[in-house]
């Protein structure tokens, strides 16, 4: 019974059972070089029962995979080896979902057979260490062709359904009625290691067994109870799974958990009553202020925003003329929300939801950020005398004196990026504890007068000299230098 | 081939159309809009599905709950588990694979590193020693076990090519992917992103192919190219140099014409010349990059980064609230560039103390959002920035002993695996280095510090199997990092592969090809 390629192809893509290959397998058996081996190997998805060494009977009786089996299987299709070649090639170019047909070759041992002949006499070939590449794996629930049933029985052990899930074969796990067989089950599909082995279990369990059984084996069962939380996160039953951690006691998980669903709610108000709902779960302490602050900042946020855009389209309020909002203040960032009270309503009296004073007391900011962010919003309205505001104090005596709770060079650094004039920035560089620092940014922001000071106080001639050849030919500063060069009364240490 | 998108698929004249994924659940989504777009007036195609590397039960449910799933003729798995991406560099391309195994406990990536290791020794021979450092590790070599019990009787005859495995735990050494890479190559990566081998970068610096073309330029970055090999794992200081040197001798080639008189001269100068034009075409693209690169790498906020980061590893000031990080949040930097340096330093101080730590805590949630709280829960439970148990700082005693801070650092020659990062050794490599000399047992007390177990396995081989180097061979070992490598530590095994007397030659596998950015964003939450 001699058939031709052409003979298979034309079977084959006359079924109804559309094949795909992806390579011609022609060279598979004729090159020993390792790489077109790796390729090969690689691809064997066709092959799925290369490590099932246990009993496995044919429809004749045999034991399949056994040599006489497999000659008498060779031999009834095609006589020789040779035309083994041409099986290997047309079984590798049908998809092993209709493996089971007991039509032509069939692959259980041919595999075995053929992917030996490079070692001579070997009948367990290195793709077997391959291990399991299952065609596919199956859930009972999702279906397949009526053929795949065929040999199907009632009567598997734990191990060997587990075995035959993870091959792809179709399985019924509803006869596991006891719990201790469905326990069991579960045992052997976690000693697979099979992810999909072990979800397939899960699934079922969680069908058959109630919450508390379910929950309460799988307490004291580590990777099932892993597989089992990662699957319903997969598969968002976050109730299951907030029912599982406050079984478990996880308490913090189970906040956690729950307080992650509110980046899934997009409308404000319904976030902000989910926020709600979120307070006094425990989360630790520290955590619990901040998810606190969260619902308070979303509230305030919700009334600003309904305000402010009232005031905006009424079009009377003069800085919202001037600088129209660019977006919405709802879900930004507290320190967003604080620069942008300060941005537009900075001079308000404490008692309005909206006053940064107001944020500062609610949210217990710090003064070293609250300066910095009214500080950035100020300069960038250019409102210098706000900005003087913030750093002059008055002290007992009534004297005003300008301090700050971060360093002045920040103060000076956020001042350039807004593009202040020379003389706000000198004033302030001038402010810098740090002689270097002062010294390094009133070079790099050109407030001349103060370099100049500054090498005069350090009795610096050398820097004063090399500083000359920056300011402009003809300049105050530059007879100011010169005057002071000339001058008797500085005692120059170069 | 083209890439899963949304919406309908692109027309084309043909019968069967393959979808070829991975089994995630946000593609299934794609795949349905795909096959319930199609358009019912043209010819009827046939449908069929292959995930990599395993199919996926829940996959194959959504497909069902979306109505496609009786669609697909054929539903199959294609088992790629190591993909090649250089002769000595292999990847499972696994995302998820760091999150999944040490937030989650879920060992799906240690099956599919387990099965990698399976093929690859049914291809290259039995390993015979198994070496290993962490739960992970521990696990594979498990299963690796029990996966060649299973099919006993067969016995590979395949000569052994590599001599040992080494299998490492990403979270023995948490620090190294935290700091940025100086290496050539992980410099690309930090800045631009290398996505399988590929890069895309701004056009200025390149020489335009066409008219107003302002897209990026992407460019394949792998060891084909001569270039590219020789600079990759130097160090960004030292690569100046090369290029100028190259620069020279692809100039005087080309001025080589001028010497050529005879026709049989000219045949032989014109038949050089696509190699001379590669050549040339390649360093002008290296040029380029390295320009871009140097425009970073000079700027004051990169000098600034380096310095804290290199204080952090060197053991000063780990244990206060640095200045520069809290001017990075002040300015709202990016949060993972704020991420990365506070998880650096709570790992060079075993965990930062708890007011410390809340300080930072308090000045992210309230720059970024409150949100942030479930980023920060895990990275906790990664062990990247966590509060100090027990008062001790671990990381000086590691430092020390395993030397990872080296002050001179020679980056142009370097003499040691250091220079990758101008000072600080992987604490990883440097594990691997001395495994092989002068073996593990010198550094006991250290490994008890690092997390999980370590331990050794041998795999018996047939007699006539037997290994027997020769004396000046070197070993190779196949070192697997489970949860994600960076180039900078790829670059300093190919360094410790090279030395005249180093004795071991590297092979190198893992799980994710990373940096510390990619790393920290997969482990931060977004809405689903």
């Amino acid at each position: 019974m001699n058939r031709t390629k052409g003979d298979e192809e034309e079977y084959w893509n006359s079924s109804k059972f559309k094949a795909f290959t992806f390579d011609d397998e022609d060279d598979e058996l004729s090159q020993l070089k390792e790489s077109k081996r790796a390729v090969n190997s690689l691809r064997d998805f066709v092959d799925d029962d290369d490590d099932d060494d246990l009993e496995r009977v044919s429809w004749s009786g045999e034991p399949v995979g056994s040599i006489s089996w497999s000659i008498k299987e060779t031999a009834s299709n095609s006589g020789s080896t040779h035309e083994g070649r041409e099986q290997l090639k047309s079984r590798n170019s049908f998809s092993s979902s209709y493996a089971q047909l007991p039509k032509p070759t069939s692959t259980y041992s041919l595999s075995s057979f053929f992917r030996g002949r490079t070692r001579p006499g070997s009948f367990q070939s290195l793709s077997d260490a391959l291990s399991d590449t299952p065609a596919k794996t199956y859930a009972p629930e999702l279906g397949r062709p009526k053929g795949e049933y065929k040999d199907y029985s009632n009567d598997w052990s734990p191990s060997d359904t587990v075995r035959r899930l993870r091959k792809g074969k179709v399985c019924s796990l509803e006869r596991f009625r006891s719990l201790q067989d469905k326990l069991q089950l579960l045992e052997e599909a976690v000693s697979m290691h099979d992810g999909n082995v072990i979800t397939a279990v899960l699934i079922f369990l969680k069908r058959t067994l109630c919450k508390e059984i379910l929950f309460r084996e799988l307490e004291v069962r580590q990777v099932a109870l892993r597989h089992l939380i990662h699957f319903l996160k997969e598969i968002g039953d976050q109730k299951l799974l907030l029912d599982l951690f406050r079984f478990l006691d996880r308490t913090e998980e189970l906040a956690l958990s729950h307080y992650r669903e509110h980046l899934n709610i997009q409308d404000p108000e319904k976030r902000k009553e989910f926020l709600k709902t979120c307070i006094g779960l425990p989360f630790s302490a520290e955590d619990s202020a901040h998810i606190q602050d969260h619902y308070t900042l979303l509230e305030r946020q919700i009334i600003i925003e309904a305000n402010d855009r009232h005031l905006e389209s009424a079009g009377q309020t003069e800085i919202f003329r001037k600088h129209p909002r660019k977006a919405s203040i709802l879900n930004m960032p507290l320190v967003t929300t604080l620069f942008y009270s300060c941005f537009y309503h900075y001079t308000e009296a404490e008692g309005t939801f909206s006053s940064p004073i107001n944020l500062k007391k609610t949210f217990k900011i710090p003064d070293k950020q609250y300066v910095l962010t009214a500080l950035a919003a100020r300069a960038k309205l250019r409102a210098w005398h706000d900005v003087d505001a913030l750093f002059t104090t008055k002290n007992w005596l009534g004297y005003t004196k300008k301090r700050a709770p971060i360093g002045f060079h920040r103060v000076v650094e956020i001042l350039h990026k807004n593009s202040a004039p020379v003389q706000i920035l000198q004033e302030y560089v001038n402010l810098v504890e740090d002689v270097d620092t002062k010294l390094n940014l009133a070079t790099k922001f050109k407030c001349h007068d103060v370099v100049i000071d500054t090498c005069r106080d350090l009795k610096d001639r050398q820097q004063l000299l090399a500083y000359r050849s920056k300011v402009d030919k003809g300049s105050a500063e530059e007879e100011k230098i010169d005057a002071l060069l000339s001058s008797p009364q500085i005692r120059w240490k170069n | 081939m083209f890439t899963l998108k949304g919406n309908r698929l692109p027309a084309a004249d043909v019968k069967n159309i393959i979808f070829f994924v991975r089994p995630r659940l946000e593609l299934m989504d794609i795949i349905a809009e795909n096959v319930l777009s199609e358009d019912r007036r043209g010819p009827v195609r046939d449908f069929h599905i292959l995930f990599v590397p395993r199919r996926s039960l829940l996959c194959e449910q959504r497909l069902k709950d979306l109505g496609v799933l009786g669609s697909f003729i054929h539903r199959e798995e294609y088992s790629l588990d190591l993909i090649p991406f250089d002769g000595d560099l292999l990847s499972m391309e696994s995302e998820g694979a760091f999150k999944e195994c040490y937030l989650e406990g879920d060992q799906t990536s240690l099956y599919h590193a387990a099965k990698g290791l399976m093929t690859l020794q049914a291809l290259y021979g039995t390993i015979p020693q198994i070496f290993g450092k962490g739960e992970c590790a521990r696990q594979v070599a498990n299963m690796m076990i029990r996966m060649k019990r299973e099919f006993t009787g067969s016995q590979n005859s395949i000569f052994p090519v590599f001599d040992n495995l080494l299998l490492l735990d990403r979270n023995v050494d948490l620090l190294t992917p935290l700091a940025t890479q100086l290496t050539y190559e992980g410099l690309i990566d930090e800045i631009y992103g290398i996505q399988n081998s590929y890069a895309k970068l701004p056009p200025e610096k390149f020489a335009p192919k066409k008219q107003g073309d302002g897209e990026a330029k992407k460019l394949q970055l792998n060891s084909a190219e001569e270039l590219y090999a020789e600079i990759r794992d130097k160090n960004f200081n030292a690569v100046g140099s090369v290029l100028s040197k190259k620069a020279k001798v692809i100039s005087a080639a080309f001025e080589e014409r001028h010497n050529a008189k005879t026709v049989g001269e000219i045949k032989q100068f014109v038949s050089q010349l696509p190699h001379m034009q590669a050549a040339r075409g390649s360093l002008a693209n290296h040029t380029s990059i390295a320009e871009l690169i140097k425009d970073v790498t000079t700027s004051e906020d990169f000098f600034d980064k380096l310095t804290v980061e290199q204080e952090f590893m060197s053991g000063i000031d780990t244990d206060k609230v640095n200045n520069y990080i809290e001017d990075c949040i002040a300015q709202k930097h990016p949060l993972i560039k704020v991420l990365r340096l506070v998880c650096l330093q709570s790992v060079c101080n075993s965990g930062l103390k708890q007011k410390v730590l809340d300080y930072y805590k308090r000045e992210i949630l309230q720059t970024y959002g409150y949100e942030h709280i479930l980023t920060l829960y895990n990275l906790e439970k990664a062990g990247l920035l966590k509060p100090q148990t027990g008062g001790r700082n671990n990381y000086p005693t590691i430092r020390k002993t395993l030397r990872l801070w080296m002050d001179d650092v020679n980056e142009q020659n370097p003499t040691d695996i250091s220079y990758v990062y101008s000072g600080y050794a992987p604490l990883s490599v440097r594990l691997a280095q001395l495994l092989s000399r002068p073996g593990w047992r010198s550094i006991e007390e250290v490994l008890r510090i690092l997390p999980g177990p370590h331990f050794e396995e041998r795999q018996p081989l047939p007699t006539g199997l037997q290994k027997k180097r020769q004396p000046g061979e070197n070993r190779v070992t196949l070192i697997f990092f489970l949860g994600g490598v960076t180039f900078a530590e790829i670059a300093a095994l190919r360094f410790l592969s090279q030395l005249e007397d180093g004795g071991t030659e590297y092979v190198i596998a893992t799980t994710k090809l990373m940096n510390g950015s990619s790393w920290i964003e997969a482990l931060m939450e977004k809405p689903f």
